[in-house]
């Protein structure tokens, strides 16, 4: 059994810290670091909610180990917001859409339309819908998140 | 839900690789996208005892062309390569296929090569290469080889590869430009494992087929060419062929499993559908163009 020194930017922090090969990135994130917001459900890679961001894409924390981010930027829900708490577009939108029921799923579905819409990434509404086949809500609330979708297209068209 | 124990190395060449699982002995597994293989490792169905991880190897990355044929390197992204707009341009049939892998989010990880070398029964890229005539490479301590699609597979997640080897490309040989994408999956929902699908490419020459590639994903222990049926097929005129004839005679060239989400009777039924419907759809549209 191996361990490893690695080091990663994790929101704009540098975390470096030794782990074992088989830890995943999520449960490193979580408890190595502290961002509890990246939410461990099904742990094979079925229902989207411990999606972050590595350089930039999509990826699900369950399925990437910790020791493959070695000098990867990370990005958590954590770190969607600006740093003063004002809340980003795709949580702008989630919260006036009623996007969110118990909020388990919410940080993996912010960060999978984050991807899609951060920058000058402009995705339209099929796509984003098509992104959500990625993310099961155990609430069903699927109505809510489609609206904020159909208001965060409108927004990047405009 | 955790992994077992096990020993990572992350080698920087091709080389190291090699040797890496030269000397794992079969206790080595290769991790590329991991996709399928962290659940795999998740849900305990799979310890090995070493973990080779190809990520870091920068030649085993990107697409590139080559006579008559394209190169894909096995740990090019699925969703970098459904980007690839050479690709799309030579190779729709794989491009359709693509779209079609896992989640947009799994995609982002996920590799061609990993999907090929995997050899899941209802995925599409090992259909999509069992179809187009591919060819896989790989190489280990002993030297290389080249291994036709249409012999690689061997039975579910089995293939002809041995534990020292190491998928280095997959060479995809052209198809005629105006060549007809054959693609249709049927799935519970978009991302799933299909339970039923087919892919492949159509040449006409002046209404006539003169080159077929179809196979059959989900519907046995691996992906099924209908060979018999791209036989069936060639010389005919595109525009008088019995879809309902061919439907049959592919089906019967594969030999499709009961599960929890549908009988061999219904895939059955459900592939008759579908190769009628594609084909039929597919071919006057190609005759059209």
């Amino acid at each position: 059994m191996s361990d490893h020194e690695i080091s990663m930017t994790v929101n704009g922090r540098t975390c470096t810290s030794r782990v074992e090969g088989r830890m995943t990135l999520g449960d490193f994130l979580r408890e190595k670091v502290g961002q509890t917001g990246v939410h461990m459900a099904c742990e094979h890679g079925v229902c989207g909610a411990c999606t972050i961001l590595v350089d930039g894409l999509a990826v699900r924390s369950c399925l990437m180990f910790a020791v493959q981010a070695d000098g990867a930027d990370v990005t958590t829900v954590e770190g969607a917001a600006a740093p003063d708490g004002s809340l980003s577009p795709v949580q702008q939108a989630m919260r006036e859409c009623h996007a969110l029921q118990c909020g388990f799923c919410t940080p993996g579905v912010v960060m999978t339309l984050t991807s899609l819409t951060q920058g000058a990434t402009k995705s339209d509404e099929k796509t984003l819908l098509n992104a959500m086949s990625g993310h099961l809500c155990r609430c069903t609330g699927y109505q809510g998140i489609r609206k904020a979708i159909k208001q965060l297209a409108a927004g990047e068209a405009a | 839900m955790k992994p077992a124990p096990f020993d990572y190395f992350a080698p920087k060449t091709i080389d190291q690789a090699l040797e890496q699982l030269d000397r794992g002995a079969g206790d080595a597994t290769i991790l590329a996208g991991g996709q399928t293989l962290l659940p795999l490792l998740a849900l305990r169905m799979s310890t090995p005892g070493i973990i080779v991880d190809i990520n870091r190897i920068p030649e085993l990355q990107g697409i590139s062309r080559e006579r008559g044929a394209t190169r894909i390197a096995p740990v090019t992204r699925q969703n970098a390569a459904l980007a690839n707009a050479e690709l799309a341009a030579v190779l729709p049939m794989l491009t359709k296929a693509l779209s079609h892998v896992g989640h947009f989010q799994t995609r982002n990880r996920g590799t061609v090569g990993g999907s090929i070398s995997l050899g899941e029964p209802a995925a599409e890229l090992p259909a999509a290469a069992v179809a187009l005539g591919a060819e896989i490479e790989a190489h280990s301590v002993n030297g290389s080889r080249r291994i036709p699609a249409t012999e690689f597979y061997i039975g579910p997640y089995a293939t002809v590869l041995e534990p020292d080897e190491l998928v280095t490309a997959i060479h995809f040989p052209d198809w005629a430009s105006g060549s007809v994408t054959v693609f249709h999956e049927v799935a519970r929902r978009p991302g799933d494992f299909a339970l039923v699908g087919l892919v492949g490419a159509v040449t006409l020459d002046q209404g006539r087929v003169s080159r077929a590639g179809l196979a059959w994903f989900g519907m046995g222990p691996t992906p099924i060419r209908a060979a018999a049926t791209e036989a069936a097929m060639l010389g005919q005129n595109a525009a008088q062929l019995d879809w309902a004839g061919l439907a049959e005679l592919a089906v019967s060239e594969t030999d499709p499993f009961e599960d929890h989400s549908a009988s061999a009777d219904y895939r059955r039924g459900v592939g008759r559908s579908i190769f009628a419907r594609t084909l039929c759809e597919a071919l006057n549209k190609g005759a059209m163009a």
